[in-house]
């Protein structure tokens, strides 16, 4: 699953029989830091999510699932609203290098 | 799935025979502003969409969902034809 933010809407007259009545969004996609990274999709919704919200989608043939025992043909749909993140900054930061070891053995051989 | 534009058509007589029959187009990715992104894809056509036209394409397993694609050895298929956008 991952982080998005709904930026727009979709209309489609001629479509397939199982997509009649769903909602079809723009969701741009975003990092855990709602930074946007990569293209933006058309989603599918079971959330009933507005514009502007946070929300996470799922994709693949899991996002037909929502909508059991019927199989639409969608691959990318909203499946949550996000109320809070939390985030550890130290987590999201990549390691610092461990300090380099001390050489006691050249020592010796300055000796 | 993904917005894209119809710009050309393939044929192909030596096929998988379950795809004869089927409509394959090459879908150019583009984004809600109708700017053009990057490659291609062929897709198997379910709505009758024809060159030019605007359509949203469903990849991956999902395409199999597709009218008439059921068992049938396709990752992409084009599932509706775009009315309107509505960017916020």
């Amino acid at each position: 699953m991952t982080l998005g933010r709904v930026v727009g809407c979709v209309w489609s007259t001629v479509k397939h029989p199982g997509l009649h009545g769903l909602r079809l969004l723009f969701v741009q996609p975003l990092t855990p830091e709602l930074a946007p990274t990569g293209r933006r999709i058309i989603c599918t919704d079971c959330t009933g999510a507005g514009a502007g919200e946070l929300v996470y989608w799922v994709r693949g043939k899991e996002a037909s699932f929502p909508f059991l025992p019927a199989e639409p043909p969608v691959d990318t749909t909203i499946v949550g609203i996000v109320d809070t993140i939390h985030l550890r900054k130290a987590d999201a930061e990549p390691v610092a290098p461990a300090p380099a070891p001390s050489a006691p053995s050249k020592r010796k051989g300055k000796k | 799935m993904i917005l894209a534009r119809v710009v050309g058509t393939v044929v192909a007589t030596r096929k998988d025979p379950r795809l004869e029959g089927k409509k394959l187009l090459i879908l150019k990715p583009i984004s809600p502003e109708g700017k053009d992104e990057g490659g291609y894809v062929v897709s198997v056509d379910t709505v009758s969409a024809g060159v030019r036209e605007r359509v949203i394409a469903v990849s991956g397993s999902s395409a199999r969902m597709a009218e008439g694609c059921k068992d049938v050895p396709v990752d992409s298929a084009i599932i509706g034809i775009v009315d309107e956008v509505s960017m916020d």
